[in-house]
């Protein structure tokens, strides 16, 4: 396993006549070869899956099966360029090679089931459609999945928001405020554990709009783990912290914005990324139920004209898109929790 | 001369005949009994005592954290019934704002009374200065030692103008050398800023190498037991026969009365 990065590997290099004296010389020259290794093993993999699409027909009409193929041969070249100038392309150069155990396992992947569904239909179609078919839907049918990704954010982003604000407040002031906290409490404990999708038919019923419904779930699924963990991290602030603010002069205005708040945002975080997972289950449920928009739709459009393609094809630009918003989320949590780092990991 | 002037200084805290009683769960907890303590301004003092004699909840009184259950605390003349800036207190677990950086953490009682930005850049600066931490002022308490934890304590207390600094058990966290070596900055900053200090230690040496004056207390329930003047000259020699010499005496106090509570304790 290769446990050294690029960069130490170069720091190393720096070093060069040192580490020979030690006698490390050796040890150093096993190493780069074993990145040449990997990652000329990567680009024969990437090229196995080329040659594989061109090698036997396919059992049925695929129109990309060239162009894949012709892509594959140019990721394949790609790679080892990359391996043999990884120096001269610095950055670039380095990433391909850390990546370079990934790509030498997806090139395989993708040959194993493109001989699989298409050449040899050991696994039955449509259910498992080869690359080129996946392939095909972006290339033909992409404004139509551009469009259902974009209905998605947009009622994503609009229900998160309002549920994470609402939360956020709410959290705030049942954990500051003991009247709020009698009243808000058993509502909370009563309604939050409900899962939005519960609502779905009275929320469908009541709320004038099938989108304006959704956002509401959307916001509800937010809602509730942003309140719960804000509360308790509001709660759970160590009172030695309030007692010097006060002996500092700060008022019970600035007791909340200045101490409460910022000791509880590790806690908000945790309840915003718990949030995020929970909004995403409603997002999609709420599309294949009501909404005439988005990815979810469109999966289940595609279910009902046995398109599986379609369906492999939306399913993957949502992963892409949840796993896009954790990672901004992470990198706002990054951004405000700085004076975490190295405390928190994860 | 390292020393004050030695003429004599206004009173500026008086605690009078003040009791303190807890409502436990096994009924009621007697704390502090008629205790009566007048602090002169710029002196130093030390709280001395055993774990639960009471001083740390006698420094919380005069903080404004908890109020007596009799008698009263004031300062200049007016009662004492809640936490203000002119009580700057340190605790021995630091309470560092995390999320703050150095710079931050001293620059947060100026800024909340709402000075102009340009005067709570420069008090900042001054303190983080005398504390010699100026090389840090970027960095968060999770990135510091111990030592540097409580300097900026002290710093963040000194930025805020205080009168009285309350400081309980502040270096018992620390290891030997550096106790020792703040010890020295805290009578230093003590000697160049006029402060009046009050000080809960444990540590007989600690009371007698800091204080103008060791508060002995006792348990059972907390009041105080005596006082002793230090007259040492400063900065003080611990390995002295003067300084041993009164090392014993309040060590004597000490555990006479607490030898004297135990007898007690087993006649009844």
């Amino acid at each position: 396993m290769p446990t050294y990065s690029a960069s130490e590997i170069s720091s190393l290099g720096g070093d060069r006549e040192t580490a020979l004296i030690a006698g490390d010389g050796g040890l150093q020259f096993v190493n780069k070869l074993r990145f040449s290794i990997t990652g000329i093993g990567a680009g024969l993999a990437w090229l196995a899956f080329g040659l594989s699409c061109l090698r036997w027909p396919d059992i049925g009409d695929w129109p990309r099966t060239e162009a894949v193929a012709y892509t594959a041969f140019a990721i394949a070249g790609g790679i080892a360029i990359a391996t043999t100038a990884q120096a001269a392309l610095g950055k670039f150069g380095d990433g391909v090679q850390r990546r370079a155990p990934w790509l030498f396992a997806l090139g395989v992947f993708l040959t194993l089931w493109e001989l699989a569904t298409a050449k040899f239909g050991w696994l039955p179609l449509p259910f498992f459609p080869p690359p080129q078919s996946i392939v095909e839907v972006y290339t033909d049918d992409l404004p139509k999945l551009l469009d259902s990704a974009f209905a998605s954010v947009k009622l994503q982003l609009g229900g998160y928001f309002i549920g994470a604000v609402v939360g956020f407040l709410t959290g705030v002031s049942i954990g500051w405020s003991r009247l709020a906290g009698y009243w808000v409490h058993p509502i909370l404990r009563f309604i939050g554990p409900l899962p939005a999708t519960a609502w779905l038919p009275i929320a469908f019923f009541t709320f004038p709009s099938a989108w304006s419904a959704s956002t509401f779930l959307i916001a509800l699924a937010t809602g509730f783990p942003v309140t719960v963990l804000t509360w308790s991290g509001v709660a759970s602030v160590s009172t030695a912290y309030y007692d010097v603010a006060r002996t500092l002069g700060a008022k019970p205005s600035f007791l909340v914005t200045k101490v409460a708040i910022p000791a509880a945002l590790p806690h908000v975080f945790v309840g915003l990324f718990m949030g995020l997972g929970a909004s995403f289950a409603v997002l999609v449920v709420a599309e294949m139920i009501g909404v005439k928009a988005g990815l979810g739709f469109y999966l289940q459009w595609a279910q009902g004209w046995a398109s599986y393609n379609n369906m492999y094809a939306a399913l993957i630009v949502m992963s892409l898109l949840c796993s896009g918003a954790i990672t901004l989320l992470f990198k706002v949590r990054d951004r405000l929790l700085v004076w975490q780092k190295g405390v928190v990991k994860w | 001369m390292l020393d004050r002037p030695t003429t004599i200084a206004p009173d500026i805290l008086e605690v009078s005949d003040v009791g303190k009683i807890y409502q436990a769960s096994n009924g009621p907890v007697e704390a502090l009994r008629s205790v009566n303590l007048t602090i002169r301004k710029g002196e130093f003092v030390c709280l001395l005592g055993a774990s639960g004699c009471g001083k740390s909840t006698l420094l919380r009184i005069v903080a404004g954290f908890e109020t007596a259950t009799m008698g009263s605390v004031t300062m200049y003349g007016f009662p004492v019934d809640k936490p203000g800036p002119d009580r700057g207190m340190v605790f021995q677990d630091y309470a560092l704002f995390p999320w703050l950086t150095v710079r931050d953490n001293i620059g947060f009682g100026p800024k909340h009374r709402r000075l102009a930005t340009k005067l709570v850049s420069e008090l900042t600066d001054k303190f983080m200065a005398m504390v010699g931490l100026t090389a840090f002022a970027d960095r968060y308490p999770h990135q510091l030692s111990g030592g540097m934890k409580q300097r900026v304590a002290i710093a963040r207390v000194l930025s805020n103008d205080t009168d009285v600094l309350l400081m309980d058990e502040p270096f018992g966290a620390l290891d030997a050398l550096t106790r020792s070596k703040l010890q020295e900055e805290l009578v230093e900053i003590w000697r160049t800023t006029g402060l009046t200090v009050i000080f809960v230690t444990h540590s007989v040496e600690e009371a007698v190498m800091l204080a103008d004056r060791v508060i002995v207390m006792s348990a059972g329930p907390g009041r105080i037991d005596c006082e002793i003047e230090v007259d040492l000259p400063r900065p003080r020699d611990v390995a002295s026969p003067e300084f041993n010499a009164l090392r014993r005496e309040v060590t004597q106090k000490l555990t006479s009365h607490i030898a004297g509570s135990r007898g007690k304790a087993a006649d009844s």
